[in-house]
């Protein structure tokens, strides 16, 4: 059998979410994620950015299988995700953990920072309650905390730490993989440097592999090593990164990157400004979904969908201008 | 001379269980006709108090401005009653607040609000002000101007509200606009459009700009000086090249080195230890030592006067302040 590489597959994965309306016959649905495929390597960072509805917090979701898919498929170490109820998910989960946005609102007031980080240890049966402490105690060195914080309830902790019993948490279970939703977006500019030091620190230690979700563009490339641009529900490229911020191919990733204010005040950008805002994922453009605030939009791009395919240099496009 | 605002030593203290929290605690910049302001700061370190001071909308109880002197157009705002500092804001001084959904309000059509805007500042008549109203919002460039004032804030997106709040703001010329974080809610390439928008109105009606961000980018897109705040201080205040190319202060340094930029590779983030002091028991000194690198005798006992240190350059820091004779 050959040996799998990729760590999570994903295959035209969609999601869409139905609207009720009790007065209409017909159903209408948020196409929150509208066919994407990619995968991800054994230790790698992918980083998925994208603007506000574009579905990058959904593609998170469904791989952790906290979500149903629509339609698609997810392999996890070459495993179907999909079919399995919630007795067959249940020791897999071990393997993929999460770290949400908010660090205020994703750590539960009424427990303990040692119930907080113990908790998924022993719902996995790893520890049992005697060494749990101690267990916690290694985890919350690892991101920097101490052992006297073990008692201490998520108030009385600053956001930056926080932030850190959610990575401690995630890292409970030994994960492989790691879903970082906007995990520094919550935080100020010299904590989220200190938190995201700590997750490349952590990535070498533990080997682990991130899915890091961002629309902070500097963010992105800081942490990352290959990047996916998401635009309505799709996916318009994904490279290296060097390869996509040396030359970036599709003209949403253009925008997007020349979007994202230079720090040096005598280069100030100006090129090219996106018009417009993105349009409702409920009733998607046809053809092409970039073609409505497109620059180079040929008649094609109203028409024809273009395919998310892999070019020679190994960066994958979906854009008509390239095919 | 020239100086279109000058706010000089002002405090705002607020008061809670019992505890005095110095917001801001002796703060002086100066902003030039025709200029554009930067205040640079995380989160809590006093940048929105000198909005809301200026425009005197800090609530009290629990808030109070209890010294300085902000001078505005020759008159000090802080000696002025409330009616005349009222008909001031708004059409002299205007503000652009984050969140456009919480600063328009959500029961009034986007024209109703604009026209009650202009008619109680410029005296004109309903069916004139509902024109200028028009005139205001094509010129931010709103799509359908006509049909966006029968609509409600809820109807528009993120990027439209704001633009509908700037043309508001515009309406009536004011020389001072304020803008507290305006793009920080939208996506970069609406944040993009927003920063173009805000600097061609800027040439266009000739205002000046304070503009109250904790991104560095947007500063270097639209600001001509900056000041950088910490704990309710001004650390440094410069002109925007010369901040960018050449920071003096340890915390300036380390805000700078902790941003991840899209045009240079690092593998690591320089990071600042520690965290932002608690301002009702802000430390003795220099209100960043504890957490600064360079600290050294004065540092923790006197608290270091913003000193120039080249034309225009100003620096609270020992560091820098030879003529304190501690160096």
């Amino acid at each position: 059998m050959a040996v799998n590489k990729h760590l999570v597959e994903v295959k035209g994965l969609k999601k869409y979410f139905p609207i009720l309306r009790r007065w209409r016959k017909e159903k209408t649905y948020v196409r929150a994620v509208d066919g994407v495929d990619f995968s991800i390597d054994q230790g790698e960072t992918l980083g998925l950015v994208g603007e506000s509805g574009c579905g990058k917090t959904t593609v998170g979701r469904l791989i952790l299988k906290l979500i149903e898919p629509t339609e698609g498929e997810i392999l996890f170490e070459g495993k179907k995700l999909a079919h399995l109820d919630k007795k067959e998910i249940h020791p897999m989960r071990r393997a993929f953990q999460i770290i949400f946005q908010d660090p205020f609102a994703s750590l539960n007031p009424r427990m303990t920072v040692s119930e907080i980080v113990g908790r998924p240890m022993e719902i996995h049966g790893l520890v049992d309650r005697s060494q749990r402490d101690e267990r916690v105690c290694q985890l919350l060195e690892s991101v920097g905390l101490q052992r006297e914080h073990l008692s201490r309830y998520p108030h009385e902790f600053s956001g930056g730490q926080r932030q850190r019993i959610g990575v401690a948490r995630a890292l409970a279970t030994q994960p492989k993989l790691i879903v970082a939703d906007e995990p520094t977006s919550a935080l100020d500019v010299s904590v989220q440097a200190q938190i995201l030091n700590l997750m490349k620190q952590l990535q070498r230690e533990f080997g682990l592999t991130y899915l890091f979700i961002s629309h902070n563009i500097g963010v992105i490339q800081h942490i990352s090593d290959r990047i996916a641009v998401m635009y309505l529900g799709k996916m318009v490229e994904m490279a290296d990164k060097k390869a996509l911020f040396q030359s970036p191919a599709h003209p949403y990733t253009q925008a997007l990157l020349s979007a994202v204010p230079s720090l040096n005040p005598r280069k100030r950008r100006g090129e090219v400004i996106l018009e417009g805002d993105v349009p409702s994922p409920i009733h998607p453009p046809s053809g092409c979904r970039f073609h409505t605030r497109c620059r180079y939009a040929l008649p094609k791009c109203f028409e024809e969908e273009p395919l998310f395919h892999q070019l020679e240099d190994g960066r994958w496009l979906a854009c008509h201008l390239h095919s | 001379m020239g100086a279109l605002l000058s706010i000089k030593n002002l405090k705002t203290h607020f008061y809670s269980a019992g505890k005095t929290i110095r917001a801001l605690d002796g703060v002086s910049f100066d902003i030039e006709e025709g200029g554009s302001f930067g205040l640079v700061g995380e989160t809590g370190c006093g940048k929105s108090v000198t909005a809301l001071s200026i425009l005197r909308l800090i609530p009290f109880p629990p808030g109070k401005i209890v010294g300085g002197e902000i001078h505005f157009r020759g008159r000090n705002l802080l000696d002025l009653p409330e009616e005349a500092v009222r008909s001031i804001r708004g059409k002299e001084i205007s503000m652009i607040f984050q969140e456009p959904m919480t600063s328009l309000n959500p029961v009034f059509r986007i024209g109703d609000q604009m026209t009650e805007v202009i008619m109680l500042h410029q005296g004109l008549g309903k069916s004139q002000a509902f024109e200028k109203a028009i005139e205001m919002l094509e010129l931010v460039h709103m799509p359908e101007a006509r049909k966006v004032m029968k609509q409600f804030p809820h109807q528009l997106s993120g990027g439209m509200r704001q633009r509908a709040m700037i043309a508001m703001e515009l309406s009536c010329h004011p020389f001072l606009l304020i803008a507290d974080e305006p793009t920080t809610a939208l996506d970069v390439t609406i944040q993009a459009q927003i920063l173009r928008l805000i600097k061609e109105m800027k040439r266009e009606f000739h205002s000046s700009i304070l503009l109250i961000t904790h991104d560095l980018g947007v500063i270097a897109e639209i600001c001509d000086r900056v000041a950088v705040m910490y704990a309710g201080s001004i650390v440094e205040q410069a002109g925007v090249e010369e901040i960018f190319e050449d920071p003096k202060h340890p915390y300036t340094k380390g805000l700078w080195g902790a941003i991840p930029r899209i045009d240079e590779e690092r593998e690591i983030l320089a990071v600042i230890p520690g965290t932002v002091p608690d301002l009702s028991h802000p430390p003795t000194g220099c209100k960043f030592n504890p957490r600064c690198s360079h600290r050294f005798d004065p540092c923790d006992r006197i608290p270091p006067p913003l000193s120039q240190v080249s034309p225009g350059h100003f620096v609270a820091c020992f560091l820098y302040g030879e003529e304190n004779g501690c160096k």
